[in-house]
């Protein structure tokens, strides 16, 4: 492991303080499940690791703050994934931190680390692009509201600043009872990165919001606004064929290890049939 | 930029203990190289194979991903902190009355993640008992024996039926293996 210094303050303006002092050379330390890695094969070099873990402002945990859902930095995958006002409300969410890693990865990892991560393949990102989550920045310039869709620049690369911190993440509560659901493929069970996500949202009524990852430098979303897709009762070729022209984002890297650009491709339609039933179904049950 | 070293004060098996870390070091070294417990294994490095789980305030990670420096005041449960007063837990008796335990490199971050698990749901279904699982790697291939020690071992040594309970609907993975998709 390369050798570097340890910061742990407890104050979000000494937290970015030291992100400004040491730019390129500082990097926020939340769950580490990723940094860690980085750190010991040297992909990444830092002169000192910040752990946030004690900043308040980041603080775990998952409340809410009118019509949103206020989820704290520095909450880890497990327990976003047992929330019951996440399991119940945003269901996709859920699903999607239940799959990230092992167990041991998700008592660790964090939601702010997966996002700023941005890997094209994250099991949260989906659920929250569909979501229309809102990531909450703090740094020397004051606090700044990015909405998800314009966080996610490419791999490893996101619109967050030099010297900012995500402190939280923003989920809109809907006044409608919303079916959701978040489907990947892996190359075995358990433990894998995803050859292709996707989560699907379907509100009681309004447009269905969908998104997609692994398939490309980010990951999208999308918003069916013919009806097509709220239809619990389209045929499937009619759902394929809205699906279709949805997922025109879709490229995936053809040298990719885990799959070829043709099966990914022809997953993403089978999950994006699977995911719809699961959602209609899931709208039904809540709003029966 | 070097800090040469950093105290910590950590409760390691129920056992108070100080020490002068490196801040690069990991949960991992600082178990391993300052405290003698070697129970805890070190293998891939990246958090993929599981021999090095731990309980960090009652919850398994692995420790090769966590720095020690973070650890500060954190109530931490090695292998080693399984036994208690020289007796085999029922969980590490159930490992030696299946033989779960093959070449054994992978069996304490298997025993700690099986006690993780069992703290949490004390009577999982098969299909649990393989989630809980996943993030420990068996190289000999001895998946079978292992679950059948966690089973055992939830059920007090009784023998355990082998149909699982239907999975939950939220996060039910049975729709994730290729083989499920297409005909192959």
């Amino acid at each position: 492991m390369q050798r570097f210094a340890y910061e742990r303050p407890t104050e979000l303006r000494d937290a970015i303080a030291l992100l400004a002092e040491h730019g390129e050379m500082a990097r926020a330390l939340s769950g580490g499940t990723d940094l860690i890695i980085r750190l010991r094969d040297r992909t990444i070099s830092a002169g000192v690791v910040v752990d946030v873990k004690r900043v308040p402002e980041l603080a775990t945990g998952i409340r809410r703050e009118g019509d949103r859902l206020v989820i704290g930095a520095n909450t880890v995958m497990t327990d976003i994934a047992e929330d019951e006002t996440i399991r119940s409300r945003f269901t996709a969410l859920a699903e999607g931190a239940l799959v990230v890693g092992s167990v041991q990865i998700r008592n660790r990892a964090s939601l702010a680390g997966n996002i700023c991560n941005a890997s094209p393949a994250a099991d949260t990102s989906p659920a929250l692009l569909a979501f229309s989550a809102v990531v909450v920045v703090a740094g020397p310039d004051g606090t700044r509201r990015i909405p998800i869709d314009d966080w996610f620049v490419r791999s490893g690369v996101t619109t967050i600043r030099p010297g900012e911190l995500v402190t939280a993440v923003e989920l809109p509560m809907a006044d409608v009872p919303v079916g959701s659901t978040h489907v990947r493929r892996t190359r075995r069970r358990g433990h894998d990165l995803a050859s292709v996500t996707l989560a699907v949202a379907v509100p009681r009524d309004g447009p269905v919001t969908l998104s997609y990852g692994s398939v490309g430098p980010r990951p999208w979303v999308v918003t069916d606004s013919s009806g097509t897709l709220a239809d619990a009762n389209a045929p499937a070729e009619v759902r394929v064929a809205t699906l279709e022209r949805l997922f025109s984002s879709a490229a995936p890297s053809p040298t990719s290890m885990r799959a070829s650009p043709e099966y990914r491709l022809a997953m993403l339609r089978v999950l994006g049939l699977r995911a719809l039933e699961t959602a209609h179904r899931r709208l039904a049950e809540a709003a029966a | 930029m070097s800090q040469p070293s950093l105290p910590i004060r950590v409760e390691v098996n129920g056992r108070g203990r100080s020490v002068e870390i490196a801040p690069h070091h990991t949960l991992l070294d600082v178990l391993r190289a300052d405290l003698g417990l070697t129970g805890t294994k070190e293998c891939c490095l990246v958090g993929e194979c599981g021999a090095c789980t731990v309980l960090v305030d009652d919850r398994s990670v692995d420790a090769c991903l966590v720095l020690a420096a973070e650890m500060d005041g954190a109530r931490i449960t090695t292998v080693e902190g399984l036994a208690a007063g020289g007796e085999l837990s029922p969980l590490q008796r159930a490992f030696l009355d299946t033989s779960a335990a093959q070449c054994g490199f992978c069996i304490p971050g298997q025993l700690v993640s099986a006690q993780a698990l069992l703290d949490r749901v004390p009577h999982p279904s098969r299909a649990e008992v393989e989630d809980g699982l996943a993030g420990n790697y068996c190289r000999c291939g001895g998946y079978e024996q292992i679950f059948e020690a966690v089973l055992a071992a939830a059920a007090d040594g009784r023998p355990v039926p082998q149909a699982a309970l239907p999975r939950a609907d939220i996060g039910d993975r049975s729709s994730t293996p290729d083989a499920d998709v297409a005909p192959q």
